[in-house]
């Protein structure tokens, strides 16, 4: 069998569209970064297509090239595990309007041969989902097995049966939710503000500078933070504890505004970790994105009518400390695939991490979305 | 398959190709059985995330939830039975979830443990304590079995309300014991019951 280029770790696809947007533009083409892991088959019937969350990537079970960390989900995905080469062909593409090689504010616009930047057009989670059904048409995949996703990779699983109702046959929701909130949105917002208060953000005019807002969007990331964690499993991490120095192992207070305390530079850290890996516009595009989903607003204010038109299989995750999308808002989803006649299993787990215990350790999350999918084949 | 002797009758009476929904199903053996021996849309209803995980890893369509909580988000009608076994008596308003029941379910099958078998009358009679038996094993202070019911209580309150009784069933020891005493004699009973048409007159006069 010759090697099929379409297939396998670090590809990159530039396809014609044009792809018409939410916002009502016609983006073309329409570039996708993404992996494939395992084997179509014969009948390409056991595709499996994994969302990522808001800062993730198509690295889901390989090692990020810039960190050199393992995929974000090997948990969830790799041999053995619940979404298995083994058994699927599993495909993961960087979402629209993200850095990681699929279109967005940092590629480069056909009209002006430079960078996009703010000229890029504001998306939707929706059409994420459509970027990523172009990508499914070029590799030959009609109907999904299974869409599964964490927090924003969440809604892109919800999205998807909303919006091609033929093409999936379950959905996999974890920590989620249907729309953002108030709350949601303000924090986005704490977030985007930093970035664009940052003087070097120049309007997102960064990019031929060398020189990005990294100062804004490290403090936007360290606000996002706290939001994945939740108190008690700060106060377990960290507690008051202070920080090492080199002279003063134990740590001390230092009457002044120096990281004192371990969560400060725990914080610190993720944020300047991040923008190592992580574009200051496309922090700003995707929590937009983000903000605008309700998927009950797209159908008529009424979230059961997103899924009248489909046929898939539901299954909802929530943790019990995930105080970002908490269990009341998969609640909703739940009883809106009740009210349309969906089959639907949810359940709420107990965690001490918050809203990232979807990316942690959680066995009876594994053995949900083991046997969920399994039932499927 | 080894059901439970409860769920073994509901299970022989619930009609192939059916739509059931199981309200408090625990790890799912009787929808799976249902599934896969009589080819039912089972959907379940459960409080226990442990139990709720175990049945969505044999495949099955299981919501975590409270039977007094969430069966008002459940439309009418959308089942053909309703099932609840073993959970009357662990409601905070049995009262009311049998109203959904009958609101949600064509048809609903009850079952649960008798607090007039011979047994526990004794138990209270002689030892002036409240029963521990085989299938009320919890002591008073931590048993979730909060609204004690027994056959006779059962009967009057369906009675009461204009639920028709479609058929009754009665365990003893694990084998299924006759009409005449259940009362005294059965540690379980399940009943089949469904709504009468009539009932859906107004009860209480609509001031204009």
């Amino acid at each position: 069998m010759t090697e099929d280029v379409r297939f396998g770790l670090a590809r990159h696809v530039i396809l014609p569209g044009p792809l018409r947007l939410d916002g009502g533009a016609l983006l073309s083409p329409v570039e996708i970064a993404y992996e494939t892991y395992g084997t179509l088959n014969a009948d390409a019937s056991n595709a499996v297509l994994i969302c990522h969350a808001l800062t993730g990537d198509q690295h889901v079970a390989s090692p990020h090239p810039v960190t050199g960390k393992p995929g974000w989900w090997a948990r969830m995905v790799g041999p053995g595990k619940p979404v298995d080469p083994a058994r699927h062909f599993i495909v993961c593409a960087n979402v629209l309007g993200s850095c990681m090689g699929s279109s967005g504010p940092a590629t480069i616009d056909p009209a002006t041969s430079a960078p996009w930047g703010m000229a890029f057009p504001v998306i939707t989670i929706r059409d994420m989902v459509r970027a990523q059904a172009l990508l499914l048409d070029h590799l030959g995949i009609a109907v999904l097995q299974a869409v599964v996703g964490g927090s924003m990779g969440g809604m892109q699983a919800l999205s998807w049966p909303a919006t091609f109702p033929e093409r999936v046959r379950a959905a996999v929701v974890i920590a989620s939710t249907a729309r953002h909130t108030a709350q949601n949105i303000a924090f986005h917002e704490v977030g985007r503000q930093a970035v664009m208060a940052d003087p070097k953000w120049r309007g997102g005019a960064y990019y031929d500078l060398g020189d990005p807002p990294a100062a804004g969007l490290a403090v936007a990331r360290m606000a996002a933070h706290i939001t994945y964690l939740s108190e008690a499993g700060l106060t377990e991490k960290f507690g008051r504890r202070l920080q090492a120095r080199p002279d003063r192992p134990d740590g001390a207070i230092s009457f002044g505004f120096d990281a004192d305390f371990q969560i400060e530079s725990y914080l610190r850290h993720q944020g300047i970790s991040f923008v190592d890996r992580f574009d200051a516009n496309s922090y700003l595009y995707i929590t937009r994105a983000m903000d605008y989903f309700d998927l009950g607003g797209e159908h008529g204010g009424h979230l059961a009518n997103a899924f009248r038109a489909t046929k898939a299989r539901f299954c909802l995750v929530s943790f019990d400390t995930d105080w970002l999308y908490p269990t009341a808002q998969s609640r909703a989803v739940v009883h809106a695939l009740n009210a349309a006649g969906a089959p639907v299993s949810f359940v709420e787990l107990s965690s001490p991490y918050g809203h990232d215990a979807f990316l942690l350790d959680a066995p009876e999350m594994n053995r949900v979305v083991d046997g969920f999918l399994r039932a499927g084949e | 398959m080894n059901l439970r002797p409860d769920l073994a009758i509901i299970a022989e009476h619930v009609a192939p190709g059916s739509r059931i929904l199981d309200v408090g199903c625990g790890d799912g053996a009787l929808m799976a059985a249902l599934r896969d021996t009589k080819g039912v849309d089972a959907r379940g209803l459960e409080i226990d995330a442990g139990n709720v995980a175990a049945a969505v890893s044999r495949g099955l369509s299981v919501i975590q939830g409270d039977a007094d909580r969430d069966l008002a988000e459940y439309p009418d009608a959308s089942f053909d039975y309703a099932i609840l076994s073993q959970t009357l008596q662990t409601a905070h308003r049995p009262d009311v979830v049998l109203d959904h029941l009958l609101r949600i379910g064509q048809q609903a099958f009850v079952s649960f443990p008798n607090f007039a078998h011979w047994r526990v009358r004794l138990s209270l009679l002689w030892g002036g304590r409240m029963p521990v038996t085989r299938l009320l094993p919890e002591r008073w202070y931590d048993t979730p079995n909060i609204h004690h019911v027994t056959i006779d209580d059962f009967r009057s309150f369906v009675a009461e309300r204009g639920i028709e009784v479609e058929g009754a069933w009665f365990l003893s020891g694990d084998k299924r014991t006759i009409s005449a005493a259940a009362n005294m004699l059965a540690e379980h009973a399940v009943f089949k019951l469904r709504k009468l048409s009539e009932i859906k007159e107004p009860t209480r006069p609509i001031r204009g």
